[in-house]
């Protein structure tokens, strides 16, 4: 299983707890682990990409392994540390204002 | 006895505040949806247990959250609490915070472009809802003011969201420039004797009317003066900051530009100042008295880069005379040191008589009057800045 924790106004939001467990059957990339966290819980659809273009939103970050990732692309192969789930995926808001 | 529900939107969360008919004791509720950004709460007129709120973030975007309930519990649309996450074949549910532009050139044939601030031409991008407007007689159908100017409205419940894209396809869709506060649709006017007419204001092009319940639309700006564009007559570009109807007189429209108080009693078609003798006619809300159409209420601040009361001194002004002639309200405001802003949906009126007047602050403040505006209490003191107050008067 795959292990995503969530900053807290989307846990809120989607009503989750500390972290989500995702299963993902083809190849575990931020576009398929995204792909899986919309699809269990669609309340988050619009609020870490965008509806249309999928785009990343500019203030949110994502994080593997203690590396910020969010600039990689998004069918990148993530680590195999995410992908056996003994690390979580950190999806972020960024540091910005009160 | 009756009942008022207050829905406030504020800068961290939304609050209902209930009081009995007498409107002196207030019970708080809230925050919901704390630490977002709660633009707009409206209740549908129909059905007042329905309520509608936009809920946005800078970081995660924006969301429609509806409350079949008065309030207490809140989900979005599509996505009843308990309810299965998919449909039984797997799919995802819920749609409701999907705003997207039409551009196809069959509905309209809508712009992409407007004018940015450098005056090059800029894409339209979706970045929140800023006004929810129910319809008058089908709690599923709502209207929603976004930012980049737009007008959506949905059929069902808010779960899915589609462009009445003339709007932004008349044609003056390049003209349209963001003010400070961004380029947003902010006032919707629906037409209680015409279910076909709507008005609309968007900051900074003007006011629109449609006569066929949205598919076309024309300009409502004659008459307006701004001289901060560089033609002060055009057809659009005006900031206009709010636009109020009275229901029994509906094609009577009141304005607050940036600068003026505005008036047309031709729906739109021409405009006359009715500042009177207000100490700054600059401000943002509008509102009108719920029994006498000729009463309105404004809160006049200090100039466009000086956005608090002038002198420190907290002054709602009222007009008996429909403009022109403004009395000052200070009974129970504050006359010192006041330097809060009231946002261009912070002002509401009750309909109980003697009608109650209420509007909230950027200091948090929520104040009441339950005279028509004649003395003042502060509701709640305390709230993050307010951006928009409604009121619901209940059997």
């Amino acid at each position: 299983m795959i292990r995503v924790v969530l900053p807290h106004h989307l846990r809120t939001l989607a009503r989750l707890g500390d972290e989500v467990e995702l299963k993902i059957d083809n190849s575990i990339t931020v576009q398929s682990l995204l792909d899986a966290l919309e699809s269990n819980y669609p309340a988050l659809r619009g609020t870490i990409r965008d509806h249309v273009t999928q785009q990343r939103r500019p203030l949110v970050r994502f994080f593997a392994c203690g590396e910020d990732i969010s600039h990689e692309p998004l069918n990148a192969p993530l680590p195999d540390a995410i992908a056996n789930g003994a690390e979580p995926f950190f999806i972020m808001g960024a540091i910005a204002g009160g | 006895m009756s009942k008022i529900r207050l829905l406030v939107g504020t800068r961290k969360g939304a609050f209902v505040l209930t009081s009995d008919g007498k409107r002196e004791k207030w019970k708080v509720d809230g925050p919901h949806f704390a630490g977002w950004e709660i633009y707009h709460v409206k209740g549908s007129p129909v059905d007042p247990n329905r309520l509608y709120a936009s809920q946005t973030s800078a970081w995660f975007g924006q969301i429609i959250q509806r409350s079949d309930d008065s309030g207490k519990t809140w989900f979005q649309p599509g996505l009843a609490p308990g309810e299965p996450a998919t449909t039984p074949d797997g799919m995802p549910k819920g749609e409701s915070n999907k705003f997207v532009y039409d551009t196809s050139t069959a509905t309209g044939k809508p712009l992409t472009t407007h004018m940015w601030y450098d005056g090059t031409q800029h894409p339209w991008e979706f970045k929140r809802v800023w006004h929810l407007e129910p319809s008058l007689t089908d709690p599923n159908h709502v209207y929603a003011g976004v930012e980049d100017a737009a007008l959506f409205e949905s059929k069902d419940g808010g779960e899915n969201w589609k462009e009445l894209a003339g709007l932004r396809g008349h044609g003056t869709g390049p003209k349209w420039q963001p003010g400070a506060g961004g380029m947003c649709l902010h006032s919707i006017l629906l037409d209680p004797k015409d279910s076909k007419w709507m008005f609309i204001a968007i900051s900074a092009a003007g006011a629109f009317r449609t006569d066929d319940g949205g598919k076309t639309w024309k300009p409502i700006n004659q008459g307006l003066h701004s001289q901060y564009i560089p033609d002060p007559n055009a057809e659009v570009g005006h900031c206009v900051h709010h636009i109020a109807m009275h229901p029994k007189r509906p094609k009577t429209l009141f304005m607050q530009k940036h600068w003026d108080i505005m008036r047309s009693d031709d729906a739109g078609d021409s405009w006359h100042e009715v500042s009177g003798n207000l100490p700054s006619d600059f401000g943002f809300p509008i509102d009108i008295h719920a029994h006498e159409p000729d009463t309105i209420y404004v809160v006049p601040i200090k100039s466009d880069s000086e956005h608090f009361p002038p002198d420190g001194k907290l002054r709602v002004y009222r007009s008996r005379t429909g403009g022109n002639k403004w009395e000052e309200l200070t009974n129970g405001l504050p006359q010192r040191d006041c330097y809060v802003n009231v946002l261009r949906d912070a002002m509401t009126v009750d309909s109980l008589d003697p009608c109650g007047v209420y509007f909230g602050t950027t200091g948090g403040q929520v104040y009441g009057s339950a005279n028509a505006g004649d003395a003042w209490n502060p509701i709640v003191r305390d709230l993050p800045a307010v951006l928009s107050v409604e009121a619901q008067t209940l059997p």
